[in-house]
């Protein structure tokens, strides 16, 4: 445990010593209320309180974040001969993906706790479902734990930030649009998996309040896969063939 | 601590990187690791610090094996990779701090190994600066730092000293010889006084298979058993005189002229003996006076060229 976190710890310190944290963060809560307050489908044009515009917002948002903050990870460490300096050290791989794995999340989770004064401005303007909010909060973080895992597995397989970001967004389209227009276009049990895969169906059902143990393995099988998949990669060295 | 390597093999496709190698270091020795490039000395690295696995074989490290215990040996070795790595948005310090944390050392002594570190490796005014804004002699003391801040008992260096300056050079050896009196330490290189002057033992490995071990001595007499020496004379009459009055002694085999002086001679005595109080006897006898006698050393540059090239 004290080795994922000493990592954990070093990343987080190299998010917040460059610009990356900052631009992200701010970004996101930059985009994020745009389009709850003031633009398109807002909460005045919707006339209801509640943080549905700013979720949907945020699940588009992360899609296209997490691989950004993902990308450089193992790729980089990978790229200027680190990764060997760590691996040298008394950790092991998992521990390292773990590390990285937890310092991503962690810096998500500071983001989404910054719009929380959204949610007491909502909260102060009329009444609003709690539980659909805590919720959908619950469902951003099973999501971004998802998107992180593929992140990370993207970066474990090549050396260069641009193919590790474009491969975690390829992957990431599939469970966030292509498996549910696959779906609509398939009946009986082909369409049912298809459906099944497409990560806007768990991430609804939960930003609803309903909390499913469906889809909650559902998040947690993909973030243990994408893991699993980067672990291997990474101790691919070890191959003998 | 020592390291035993048992019949280690690497295999990179069909290329054999490390063949068939065994090998001991004791405990306070300090090995040298030479061979030309792609010869397999970082691989061989690479395998006993337990970032790779081997293709077969095995190495103990104090009777651990590389393949079981990994994470107790990963404490024991300190490593300085090829080309040292570094995350170069870090300060030094932050830096030193990070690995001795990683590597388990207790919280109350990190501080105490670090300024240990921070004087051991001459860091003290560089130790705010960020490891990118560092020159590459720094850098390589930061990467010497950070392989021995948790105090391991072997330390396992792949070319410590590529890039310093040659001030820094004699220092980065001294430091070596240093931490060697205690300590089991492997480094590789392809600077051969380097190793003369840091290193007990040598070991030359060649496309993967080892093609001499031993100390620098034992490999000289080995490339060439025949000890040779310069003879300067003066106060001769005829040269070819004294030619054959040196080839007519009993533990003499060959004579030869030196080019660009013509009292000189070269003298290769014959095997296993030692003709240089006889060439003084005969210039006593002779009344010849004797100017110079210098024994001539095969260069270790000979005995590697002879041992890596076929």
């Amino acid at each position: 445990m004290h080795a994922i976190w000493v990592i954990s710890k070093r990343e987080l310190n190299s998010f917040f010593d460059s610009l990356v944290s900052y631009i992200f963060i701010v970004v996101f809560l930059g985009i994020g209320g745009f389009f709850t307050w003031l633009f398109g489908s807002d909460i005045f044009l919707i006339g209801q309180a509640t943080l549905q515009p700013f979720f949907s917002i945020a699940y588009f948002t992360l899609f296209f974040f997490i691989p950004a903050l993902t990308m450089r990870m193992l790729a980089e460490e990978k790229r200027i001969g680190t990764i060997e300096l760590l691996l040298t050290k008394a950790v092991s791989d998992w521990q390292v993906i773990l590390g990285k794995f937890f310092a991503c999340l962690i810096l998500i989770s500071v983001a989404l706790a910054l719009t929380l004064p959204y949610y007491i401005t909502v909260w102060a303007l009329g009444p609003i479902d709690h539980g659909a909010v805590w919720c959908g909060y619950f469902g951003m973080i099973m999501m971004s734990m998802a998107y992180i895992a593929i992140g990370l597995f993207a970066s474990s397989i090549t050396n260069n930030q641009i193919v590790s970001f474009l491969l975690a967004l390829f992957i990431g389209v599939f469970f966030l649009i292509i498996f549910d227009v696959l779906a609509s276009s398939f009946t009986g049990t082909v369409g049912q998996v298809l459906n099944f895969l497409s990560m806007s169906t768990h991430f609804d059902s939960i930003s609803r309040g309903v909390i499913d143990s469906r889809d909650i393995i559902y998040f947690f099988s993909i973030t243990f896969l994408g893991l699993m998949l980067a672990e291997t990669s990474l101790s691919k060295r070890n191959i003998v063939e | 601590m020592s390291i035993v390597v048992n019949n280690l093999i690497k295999k990179f496709g069909s290329q054999r990187a490390v063949d068939n190698i065994s090998f001991e270091v004791k405990t306070g020795e300090i090995l040298g690791f030479l061979g030309p490039n792609g010869a397999g000395k970082t691989t061989t690295m690479k395998i006993l610090t337990c970032y790779m696995a081997p293709s077969d074989g095995d190495a103990k490290i104090n009777d651990l094996s590389i393949l079981e215990h990994q994470d107790e040996i990963k404490k024991k070795i300190g490593y300085l990779p090829e080309n040292n790595p570094l995350y170069h948005e870090m300060p030094v310090l932050d830096y030193l701090k990070f690995v001795a944390d990683l590597q388990g050392v207790p919280k109350i002594k990190i501080q105490d190994r670090i300024a240990e570190m921070v004087l051991v490796c001459g860091l003290n005014v560089e130790k705010h600066k960020k490891i990118g804004e560092l020159s590459k002699g720094f850098r390589q003391r930061v990467g010497l730092a950070q392989a021995m801040i948790h105090d391991p008992e072997i330390l396992i260096l792949d070319e410590p000293t590529t890039g310093l300056d040659p001030n820094q050079i004699v220092e980065i050896r001294k430091l070596i010889r240093e931490i060697g009196k205690q300590k089991t330490v492997i480094l590789s290189t392809h600077i051969l006084p380097e190793v003369e002057a840091t290193c007990d033992r040598i070991l030359i490995i060649n496309k993967g298979k080892i093609v001499a071990d031993g100390t620098s001595e034992m490999l000289r007499k080995r490339a060439r058993g025949e000890e040779m020496v310069q003879v300067q004379i003066k106060d001769f009459e005829n040269r070819d005189l004294v030619v054959t009055s040196l080839k007519g002694l009993d533990s003499v085999a060959i004579v030869d002229f030196v080019k660009e002086s013509p009292n000189s001679f070269l003298v290769t005595s014959k095997e296993n003996q030692n003709s240089r109080k006889d060439i003084f006897k005969l210039c006593v006898q002779k009344n010849w006076v004797l100017t110079e006698m210098t024994p001539i050393e095969t260069k270790l540059e000979d005995i590697f060229r002879e041992l890596t090239t076929n």
